[in-house]
């Protein structure tokens, strides 16, 4: 599937390699033959319902739960077995709803992490500050808010410059500025080269952000790309607003009495209009033919939810 | 096996309970019941002072066998359940760490608090003593101190292999506190009931060996530095024979009662 959007390393080579995975709890199939190819620099967004498989998928990734059959690889090495310290080493992870120690101070976890993944202790203090946690180093956990553990939590999977991260619901509990922030952070990342794997409950914070997305929904994959392609492969209509004045309404329906427009809703001071996509290009020219009669031109293409919505009934 | 991931989480789990003072409360608790036993022990005798190192010793391993599994039980019982249930113990199994070293450092790390409190505890007593004892008494204490870290260290593995096998915290210290009961209360009752009960004719030859399945009975034997004045406090194990009774043995089968929990315990959380 094409990767439209621009990224640093747009032709990325695969990096993280799922063919098919499962994983089956007795007649439970939490995943149910997962293939996926995430490529090296990318920001990637996995979404579906509570209990579609994204945490599980995400765990099997990272090798803390093996797969009931399939393979999963990160740069050619499988996820458990002889190769999992080296694989390990070069993943950062942070769970949904991340619990760090409450006696530990910020500066202290981040020092306690730091020796399991055979970092230097020193890092702590730049990584603290790159998550905006500098001025809290030295006080507890247990003091911290609900906003400042999960930056924490962020700033010990950045810990040893990962190549990849690995990101469960990352955003819940920041207050908006703490999220622009973050992503700020994540953009900053990717120009560095980094992979991004992130699950989202708040779709409409990661269709601008992520560069390719894919939609999970009872354990499988349904489709994959960047959001104009599932916008494209679902074929949800599109909606346009035309203001115009009021004794025009009719002109802009007789305009577009010849093209395959799904609805024609009159407003207070302006028309909404429903199409199809493949009418898209013919509706504008129709309308740009009305000339200054149209005072104004909104198209609003289906959101991601809509597509989520979309693939997922 | 990385070393050096068993030492952090070893570390981080000795320094925590250092700093919650744990250490230090068990410590003190050890050092006012070993000085209440040695001075007061004989107080429902009508007097009152320190009498001899072997009653001493003996009473001390009546307190030692009920309080020192009941305190490793309660220190264990949530090592790797008390992760689970947090929600840590994903985040910590994301770092390149095998789950046998992560179980390692966690039992590690507790068996150090553990007996650093035994022996700062009881330690802090015998220097008080120390005027008091000869080398031949030092020698006795300084045994029932070792043995009462092994004690610590085999229910401490057990404890540990009850939380990894437990859904949740609750189940977990449910079937701690069935692991005190049974060791510490019901096993030698049950080996002295069948042996009223059949009248001597079963479990005879083999109750000596019945014996070492049980840590806190293993312990009591290995602190039987005589028999004559305070045989009565010792029950059961009074009937072991002296030619079992080598403490090298008995050491290596307090090892295996810290060993084969453990194992158990590293075999479980793989799956």
């Amino acid at each position: 599937m094409a990767n439209t959007s621009p990224t640093p390393n747009d032709a990325g080579a695969p990096l993280i390699v799922a063919q098919g995975v499962r994983k089956h709890y007795g007649s439970i199939h939490a995943v149910d033959g997962v293939d996926l190819d995430i490529r090296s620099g990318e920001l990637f967004g996995l979404i579906g319902h509570n209990g579609a498989g994204k945490s599980t998928l995400f765990k099997m990734m990272l090798g803390l739960i093996p797969a009931t059959s399939g393979d999963i690889r990160i740069d050619g090495a499988r996820v458990t077995g002889r190769d999992f310290r080296a694989v390990r080493r070069t993943v950062g992870y942070l769970p949904e709803n991340v619990v760090l120690y409450d006696n530990l101070t910020g500066l202290e976890t981040l020092w306690f992490f730091a020796r399991l993944k055979g970092v230097s202790p020193k890092e702590a203090g730049p990584t603290l500050e790159r998550v905006g946690l500098a001025h809290a180093a030295k006080r507890r956990v247990r003091e911290y808010s609900k906003g400042m553990r999960q930056r924490l939590g962020f700033a010990q999977a950045l810990l040893g410059k990962p190549r990849i991260l690995f990101l469960d619901e990352p955003t819940t509990g920041l207050d908006p500025e703490a999220i622009r922030g973050f992503y700020t952070t994540l953009r900053q990342l990717r120009s560095e080269g980094v992979t991004t794997v992130i699950t989202s409950h708040i779709l409409a914070e990661i269709q601008e952000r992520v560069d390719r997305i894919a939609i999970m929904t009872a354990g499988k994959v349904q489709a994959c790309g960047t959001v104009q392609d599932l916008r494209e492969q679902v074929d949800l209509p599109l909606w346009f607003s035309v203001r115009v004045a009021k004794e025009d309404f009719e002109m802009v329906r007789t305009a577009l009495s010849d093209l395959q427009v799904d609805a024609i809703e009159a407003h207070d001071d302006h028309v909404k209009v429903r199409c199809r996509r493949e009418a898209k290009m013919a509706v504008i020219e129709a309308l740009a033919r009305l000339g200054d009669r149209v005072h104004d031109l909104t198209v609003r293409e289906p959101s991601l939810e809509d597509v989520f919505f979309g693939f997922s009934d | 096996m990385e070393i050096a991931q068993i030492a952090t989480i070893a570390g981080k789990e000795f320094w925590d309970r250092i700093r919650n003072r744990w250490v230090l409360a068990v410590a003190l608790v050890f050092t006012a019941f070993a000085l209440v036993i040695a001075y007061f022990g004989a107080a429902q005798q009508g007097s009152v002072g320190f009498r001899s190192i072997d009653l001493t010793i003996a009473s001390l391993v009546s307190l030692v066998i009920y309080l020192i599994p009941l305190i490793a039980l309660v220190l264990g019982f949530d090592a790797i359940v008390g992760e689970r249930e947090r929600g840590s113990l994903d985040l910590l199994l994301s770092m390149p760490i095998t789950r046998l070293e992560l179980l390692l450092g966690k039992y590690l790390g507790l068996a150090a608090a553990l007996t650093f409190s035994t022996v700062a505890g009881f330690g802090l007593v015998a220097i008080m003593l120390s005027p008091r004892l000869d080398l031949n008494a030092l020698y006795h204490y300084f045994g029932f101190m070792l043995s009462s870290v092994l004690l610590g260290c085999a229910f401490l593995s057990l404890a540990v292999m009850l939380s990894v096998f437990a859904a949740d915290r609750t189940r977990a210290s449910g079937l701690a506190i069935a692991t005190w009961f049974f060791f510490v209360l019901v096993f030698d009752l049950l080996l002295l009931g069948a042996l009223v009960v059949t009248g001597g004719q079963w479990g005879g030859d083999a109750l000596p060996y019945l014996l070492l399945a049980n840590p806190a009975d293993v312990f009591r034997i290995l602190n039987i530095f005589s028999l004559d004045d305070v045989r009565t406090l010792y029950g059961l194990a009074t009937v072991f024979p002296s030619s079992l009774a080598d403490p090298w043995l008995l050491g290596l089968v307090m090892l295996a009662w810290i060993v084969l929990p453990l194992g158990i315990a590293s075999w479980r959380f793989r799956k």
